[in-house]
């Protein structure tokens, strides 16, 4: 047990809670804390991942106390793979929200923006259920705050919607939480997985129920068919580097479906058979179409790139869906595309965003965007990827989890709603692709010989600089670059990654070790054995008043 | 006592939902407030209803009642409050900056904000 496990939960807590009491009211000195805590964050990541791709399990027992009775963080293969892709999403969201100044239009965001880190890192590393709850919470308390950053009447109005959602959605949570307990005792993962074995077929009621509630409130998280609608309005109003860093946030349901399903409720499990692997991947089938035929729908940009998220985690779950090795280890490949394909559209949306005059987001061709060559390159890159046309990752991607289907039987549907759907979706970013940048430039000629005013241009350079000071700023570019960097990398280093991924899904089936390593690892001892006298008297007294109080209970209930 | 309990969560959670499903944020907030309340008891319940028992196992004790749901239950309760001020506060100021206190994503509704920012830049 190294304490280097529990840092990338600790870290982003004490950074944001300093972020708050000491440099409040100083903004450089907030970026540069937080820049530094993304990349110490980052190194550990690394560090934990590495550490974990030699396949061994590393247990962190909080206050010592022993698993099942204390709680206890895992760091596995999947584990530190979503840490470091954590780190690395926040590293580059970060440079895109202090490069366009968006950190300073409202207050705290760097504190929020480490608090919600926490939440997601605690979620991915811990081995608890409960724990899992209350990270989610934390992420989510953290995430309102990011949603409604530097405010709006839109913004807020959407932001509500998404508040009473995730409430709601959290209360679903609990009840599946009070049932598990009911049924099994203990909500410690590794514990689970072993007393639900133990569980009799003819009484397997209870756990069902709670696997089903547990599904739904990670499909919320994942916004996957038909839970979905709280996400378009969400993420097309939130922020541009909060929607971007959002990304992760439907992720982390992936992550938890995958490691419950393995783990807790794996597909070979009987008393949960009949449920998960009949339900799921049809609904993802779904959702994916849903979310392709909004991109095709939308009317705003932002919009468009939300919907293609619903598309993209319906798409991640027909692999987790499948429940094999193969199909695992494709939906992680997808995962991490995703993921940065995502959160790259997002960035270039609120480029375009704040550099179209008056326009915002309507998919409408208005004078063109300065610098558009860059962007629209950018933007071109990005749609690519999340359309999964060759060359990038999403291609890679797709054609893993369409391999991995071939022994499913619904083979055939995968098969034909992946590829059709993939044609909408090029369809969908090719017309706002070319509606925002090509048509722009014919639009923005013609208006401009409308107005008939020979000091157009000098105007427009001009008002250029005025109007949006952080023009100039190159570090969104190198963000947004950087993230379709990592895409090309994802691509072209596909084979290593892909012998990583499989080893993790390896892991993942065989889960053995993971419960060996929780709940054989010695901690503190626990004592419910007091001394011998001691215990007569307190127990002696304890009988008399509980008579006392079941007396006066049963007088209650008689009344 | 089970009727009792299990009853007081159904109604609660009946009500809470019936409220949710009214699309107007003060029902609403009423509404996930009593389905925090319904999963509060719920979650106290889970552990066994036992009455006038100690918290705690010992050897020489014959009757316990679980304390884990207890430690759960309390952390819910603190996270839902959190969570219904957040929500009360969000849903005030959406209130205030359009006159309009629907939930659900109103795209004419939300068309027309957009149009008036536009006028008034």
């Amino acid at each position: 047990m190294s304490h280097w496990t529990v840092v990338p939960v600790v870290l982003p807590a004490m950074l944001a809670a300093f972020l708050l009491l000491a440099t409040r009211h100083h903004l450089s000195m907030q970026r540069i804390l937080s820049v530094a805590g993304s990349v110490a964050l980052w190194a550990v990541a690394l560090g934990l991942f590495l550490r974990a791709s030699s396949g061994e399990i590393d247990l962190y027992q909080l206050g010592d106390w022993q698993a099942p009775f204390g709680i206890v963080l895992v760091a596995d293969r999947l584990s530190t793979l979503m840490l470091l892709l954590t780190a690395t999403l926040a590293f580059f969201v970060l440079l895109h929200a202090i490069g366009t100044g968006w950190d300073g239009r409202g207050r705290h965001f760097h504190a929020l923006f480490h608090f919600q880190i926490m939440g997601i890192t605690g979620a991915f590393l811990t081995g608890d259920l409960f724990n899992l709850f209350v990270f989610f919470e934390v992420l989510l308390i953290a995430s309102y705050g990011l949603m409604i950053h530097s405010g709006g009447t839109r913004r807020t109005q959407a932001g509500t919607q998404y508040v009473l959602y995730n409430l709601l959605g959290s209360t679903l949570f609990l009840f599946a939480l009070g049932t598990i307990y009911a049924e099994t005792g203990t909500l410690n993962m590794a514990d689970l997985a072993e007393r639900v074995t133990q569980i009799d077929l003819s009484q397997s009621a209870g756990i069902r129920v709670a696997a089903v509630l547990l599904v739904i409130v990670f499909a919320i998280k994942a916004a996957i068919a038909p839970v979905h609608f709280w996400l378009p309005s969400s993420y097309a109003e939130a922020p541009g580097p909060v929607a971007a860093l959002f990304a992760i946030m439907t992720k982390v349901g992936a992550y938890s479906i995958i490691r419950i399903y393995t783990l807790v409720f794996p597909p070979d499990l009987e008393v949960t058979s009949g449920l998960l692997d009949v339900w799921l991947l049809p609904l993802a089938l779904v959702g994916l179409t849903v979310g392709m035929i909004g991109v095709l729908g939308a009317s705003r940009l932002d919009r468009l790139v939300a919907f293609s998220v619903i598309g993209s985690m319906g798409m991640l779950t027909v692999a987790v869906a499948l429940f094999t090795t193969q199909g695992i280890t494709a939906g992680l490949y997808y995962i991490v595309h995703s993921t940065f394909a995502t959160a790259a559209l997002f960035l270039i949306v609120d480029l375009v965003v704040r550099h179209r005059h008056g326009a915002g987001a309507e998919l409408q061709a208005v004078r063109p965007v300065p610098g558009a060559p860059i962007l629209a390159a950018m933007f071109f890159a990005a749609a690519i990827a999340m359309t999964g046309l060759p060359p990038l990752s999403g291609f890679v991607g797709k054609l893993l989890i369409l391999d991995a289907s071939f022994d499913s039987p619904l083979v055939v549907w995968t098969w034909a709603v992946i590829l059709s759907t993939s044609l909408v979706a090029v369809v969908g970013f090719a017309r706002a692709g070319s509606t925002v940048f090509w048509k722009a430039a014919q639009g923005g000629e013609a208006a401009e010989a409308r107005a008939d005013d020979p000091t157009t241009q000098q105007d427009n350079v001009e008002s250029k600089p005025s109007s949006h000071p952080e023009t100039q700023n190159a570090l969104p570019l190198v963000a947004i670059g950087g993230l379709i960097g990592l895409i090309v990398l994802h691509t072209i280093f596909a084979g290593p990654v892909n012998r990583t991924l499989a080893a993790t899904a390896e892991q993942l089936f065989a889960p053995e070790t993971y419960i060996a390593t929780v709940l054989t690892t010695d901690g503190k001892e626990i004592h419910h054995k007091a001394k011998h006298g001691e215990a007569n008297l307190v127990s002696q007294e304890g009988r008399a008043s509980d008579d006392g109080h079941e007396g006066e209970a049963e007088a209650g209930e008689g009344h | 006592m089970e009727l009792l309990v299990a009853s007081g969560i159904g109604i609660l959670t009946a009500a809470g939902l019936y409220l949710v499903m009214r699309l107007r944020t003060f029902p609403v907030i009423i509404g996930t407030a009593l389905l925090t309340y319904a999963v509060n008891v719920f979650l106290f319940a889970s552990g066994r209803l036992v009455v006038g028992a100690p918290p705690i196992l010992m050897e020489s004790a014959s009757d316990y009642t679980d304390p884990l749901p207890q430690a759960l239950v309390l952390t819910a309760i603190v996270i839902s409050f959190g969570m219904t001020a957040v929500v009360v506060v969000i849903a005030l100021g959406a209130y205030l900056g359009s006159g309009d206190d629907h939930v659900d994503d109103q795209d004419g509704a939300l068309d027309t904000v957009r149009k008036l920012e536009n006028v008034n830049r």
